[in-house]
C-alpha cells in the first residue's frame, strides 16, 4: 500500500455516500461541459467560421419566418462588389416519422455551392442535381444513416409546404451526396425549381439570400445598400454579415449565455455545498484515526495533504467522466442531423478549452471542500484527536 | 542518565478558566528493557505520563528525555519523526483503521521507512507471524476476535521495530482469556525481543505481569514496588 493507495481506500470506505456525491458531480460537469460549450457558440462567433467573413445574408425585416420575392436575387446581383447570390428557403422536412427531423433546404443549385465551397460535391453530383427536376442531395452522413442509395426517391415531408394537390408528403430523387467540410453541415438539398413550381403557396418567393461580395470591408456598406433599396416595399429586409445572422438567429431563443450562466452557478453553489458536506462528514468521523496516524508518526503536513488530495480526487475524478460524456453528448447531437440546427455543435477546440476548465473548476473545487478538513488536520493535537 | 528519565515534570491543562494540574512535579527513570505497570485511579494522570513518554504531548515545566533524546526541545514534525523510529503504541480500543485490512494496518508505519512495497509487506506479515495472526492477514478488523484485533495493535506497534513500547491499557477492552493471551505475548516482546514496555492499567492482575508497577494518584507517584512473580 502506498500513500495514493490509502487516499483511495479512504475514499471509498462509505461506499454509498462516495457513490452519490460522485454522481452529483458528475451530473454537474456533465451539465458544466454541454451548457458551457453551448454558451460559447451563443457568445462567440463560432458558427460560420472564416468562410462566412465574404457572406451577408438577407432576409425578411421583421421576421426569419417571412418570405422574400426572388426578384430580389437578380436585383441585388447587379450591385458593385457582389460576387453571387444564391437563395434558400425553409423546408421543415422529416423522413418518414417527424422525429427523424431533416434540415431542408430548396436550393438553386447552380450557385448555391459556388456561394458555399464547404459544401464539397463532385462534379458528378453536382451536374446529375442539376438536371434532375426532382433532384435531391444529403451530406453523406445522412445518406449513410437512413440507408439510402443513389437514385432512390427519398419520401419526404413538409411542416409547412404543400403540394398543389394538398399532399404534405414529397418525393425527391437522390441523385448524390456532399461531403461536410465543417461540423454542424447537416442540410438536405432539394431542387429549387420543383418546389417552386410544386408548392400550393405558388411560386416568386425565397426564405433568404446568401450574398457573396468581393471585399469583407465592403460588408457594412453593402449591406445598409441592400436594405434601403427595400425600405419602403411591402417585404422590407434585413442584410447581415452570416455570422451576424447566425448570432441573431440563435438570440432568438433568448440570452442564452445568461441562461446557462445562471444554471451553472446554481448547480456548482449547490454542488459546493454538497462537497463541503461530504468531506466535512469525512474528517468528522475520522478525527480519532487521525490522531492514531499522527500518534504512529504521520506528520501534520502528510495528513493535512491526504485530506486535501482526497477531497481533490473526490471533485475531479467525476469531473473526468462528466467531461468526457459532456462532450460525446455535444458530438452524438452534432451527428443527429436536425437537433444540430438547435443545438448548435461546439468545435473542438471549444470543446476542448471547456474540458479543461471543467476541470481546473474541478481541481479548485477540491481544494475549496478540502481546504478547511485540511488544515483542521493539521491544527489538531493528538490528544485532543484521541478524546474526540 | 537512565533510557527514559523525566525530571520534575509538571503537567497542567486549562479547563476553561480553571488550571488543572495532572502531574506535579514527576520524577522517574527507567532502564532499557523495563516492564513498568502504571496504576493508578482515573484522573491520576496515568495516560498524561504515558503521552509525555511517547512524545504525543508536551510537559508544562520539567524534562522528559527518552531514548536519549530530549522531548521538549523537539518541534511536532521532529517528534513525529521520532515516534515512527522509537515507539511502538497499543491502545485500549486496539484503533486500527476499519476499511484496511490487518496485513494492511500493521504495514501503515513503514509507509514512513524507505522500503519498497514488497519490503513492508513482508515486514508485515513478519510482525503478524510473531502475534500468530499471519493467517488472518486478510481480514479486515470487523472480521477478528477483541483479543485478535488487539494482536494486530500489538503488531502494528512492533513492525517498525521500535525500542520501546507504550500500552495504554491494552487489556482494558477484553475478556479475561484475551487478556491473559496479550500480557503473555507482551512478556515475550519484553523478554525475547528487549523491548522496553510501559504499561497503564488499571488491572492489578494485569499489571502483576510487570517488572515494576507504579502507582500514581492526583499527579503524584505515590508507591513503587517490583512484582514477584510475572504469570
Amino acid at each position: 500500500m502506498t500513500g495514493v493507495g490509502f487516499v483511495w481506500k479512504n475514499l471509498y470506505r462509505k461506499k454509498t455516500r462516495t457513490f452519490l456525491t460522485f454522481f452529483c458531480l458528475f451530473i454537474a460537469f456533465l451539465l458544466y461541459v454541454a451548457l458551457g460549450s453551448i454558451a460559447v457558440v451563443f457568445s462567440l462567433d463560432t458558427v460560420s467560421g472564416e468562410l462566412g467573413a465574404n457572406r451577408l445574408q438577407t432576409s425578411a425585416k421583421y421576421s426569419m419566418i417571412d418570405d422574400i420575392p426572388k426578384r430580389y436575387v437578380d436585383e441585388i446581383s447587379q450591385l458593385d462588389g457582389v460576387e453571387l447570390v444564391t437563395h434558400m428557403s425553409w423546408f421543415g422536412g422529416y423522413y418518414q416519422e417527424p422525429s427523424n427531423m431533416l434540415v431542408t433546404f430548396p436550393v438553386d443549385p447552380s450557385t448555391f455551392f459556388r456561394v458555399y465551397p464547404e459544401y464539397e460535391i463532385s462534379d458528378e453530383h453536382l451536374t446529375a442535381f442539376l438536371e434532375t427536376r426532382r433532384g435531391m442531395v444529403a451530406p453523406i452522413e445522412t445518406v449513410e444513416r437512413y440507408q439510402w442509395k443513389v437514385g432512390d426517391i427519398i419520401p419526404i415531408g413538409s411542416d409547412i409546404y404543400a403540394q398543389k394537390d394538398g399532399n404534405y408528403t414529397w418525393e425527391f430523387e437522390l441523385v448524390g451526396y456532399y461531403t461536410p467540410s465543417q461540423e454542424g453541415m447537416s442540410a438536405v438539398l432539394l431542387q429549387f425549381d420543383y418546389f417552386e413550381e410544386a408548392n400550393a403557396f405558388g411560386p416568386g418567393s425565397v426564405g433568404w439570400l446568401a450574398i457573396q461580395i468581393a471585399d469583407p470591408e465592403l460588408a457594412p456598406e453593402l449591406a445598409q445598400k441592400i436594405d434601403s433599396m427595400y425600405i419602403n416595399s411591402s417585404d422590407p429586409v434585413r442584410t447581415a454579415t452570416e455570422s451576424e445572422s447566425n448570432r441573431q438567429f440563435l438570440a432568438q431563443y433568448g440570452n442564452i449565455t445568461l441562461m446557462m450562466s445562471g444554471i451553472l452557478l446554481a448547480v456548482f453553489f449547490t454542488i459546493l455545498l454538497v462537497c463541503a458536506n461530504t468531506m466535512a462528514q469525512a474528517f468528522r468521523e475520522r478525527i480519532a484515526e487521525l490522531g492514531v496516524l499522527k500518534t504512529i508518526g504521520f506528520n501534520d503536513f502528510r495528513l493535512g495533504f491526504w485530506m486535501l488530495s482526497e477531497a481533490i480526487l473526490l471533485s475531479v475524478l467525476p469531473a473526468i467522466f462528466g467531461v468526457v460524456f459532456g462532450m460525446g453528448l455535444l458530438m452524438a447531437v452534432g451527428s443527429s442531423g436536425a437537433a444540430a440546427m438547435f443545438v448548435p455543435t461546439p468545435p473542438m477546440p471549444v470543446l476542448l478549452s471547456t474540458a479543461a476548465s471543467s476541470l481546473a473548476l474541478a481541481a479548485g473545487l477540491g481544494v475549496l471542500v478540502g481546504a478547511i478538513p485540511a488544515l483542521s488536520t493539521t491544527r489538531m493535537t493528538i490528544v485532543d484527536a484521541m478524546h474526540a | 542518565m537512565a533510557f527514559i528519565e523525566l525530571n520534575n515534570v509538571v503537567k497542567n491543562y486549562a479547563k476553561g478558566s480553571e488550571v488543572v494540574h495532572v502531574l506535579q512535579d514527576l520524577n522517574l527513570s527507567l532502564e532499557a528493557g523495563d516492564f513498568l505497570a502504571l496504576m493508578g485511579p482515573s484522573g491520576s494522570g496515568k495516560s498524561t505520563l504515558l503521552n509525555l513518554i511517547g512524545g504525543i504531548d508536551q510537559p508544562t515545566a520539567g524534562r522528559v528525555v527518552v531514548a536519549g533524546s530530549e522531548l521538549g526541545s523537539m518541534s511536532s514534525s521532529q517528534l513525529a519523526k521520532w515516534r515512527s523510529e522509537s515507539i511502538g503504541f497499543v491502545f485500549q480500543f486496539y484503533n486500527l483503521l476499519p476499511f484496511l485490512t490487518a496485513q494492511r494496518n500493521v504495514e501503515l508505519p513503514l509507509l514512513l521507512t524507505n522500503l519498497n512495497g514488497s519490503q513492508r509487506k513482508e515486514n508485515a506479515m513478519t510482525a503478524l507471524r510473531t502475534v500468530s495472526l499471519d493467517d488472518r492477514a486478510k481480514h479486515k478488523p470487523g472480521e477478528l476476535s477483541g483479543g485478535q484485533q488487539q494482536r494486530v495493535a500489538i503488531a502494528r506497534a512492533i513492525v517498525a521495530d521500535p525500542q520501546i513500547l507504550v500500552c495504554d491499557e491494552p487489556t482494558g477492552d477484553l475478556d479475561r482469556q484475551s487478556a491473559q493471551e496479550i500480557l503473555a505475548l507482551l512478556e515475550i516482546l519484553n523478554e525475547q525481543f528487549k523491548k522496553t514496555i510501559i504499561m497503564v492499567t488499571h488491572d492489578p492482575l494485569a499489571a502483576e505481569h510487570a517488572k515494576n508497577i507504579l502507582h500514581l494518584d492526583k499527579g503524584v507517584l505515590v508507591e513503587s514496588g517490583q512484582t514477584e512473580v510475572a504469570t
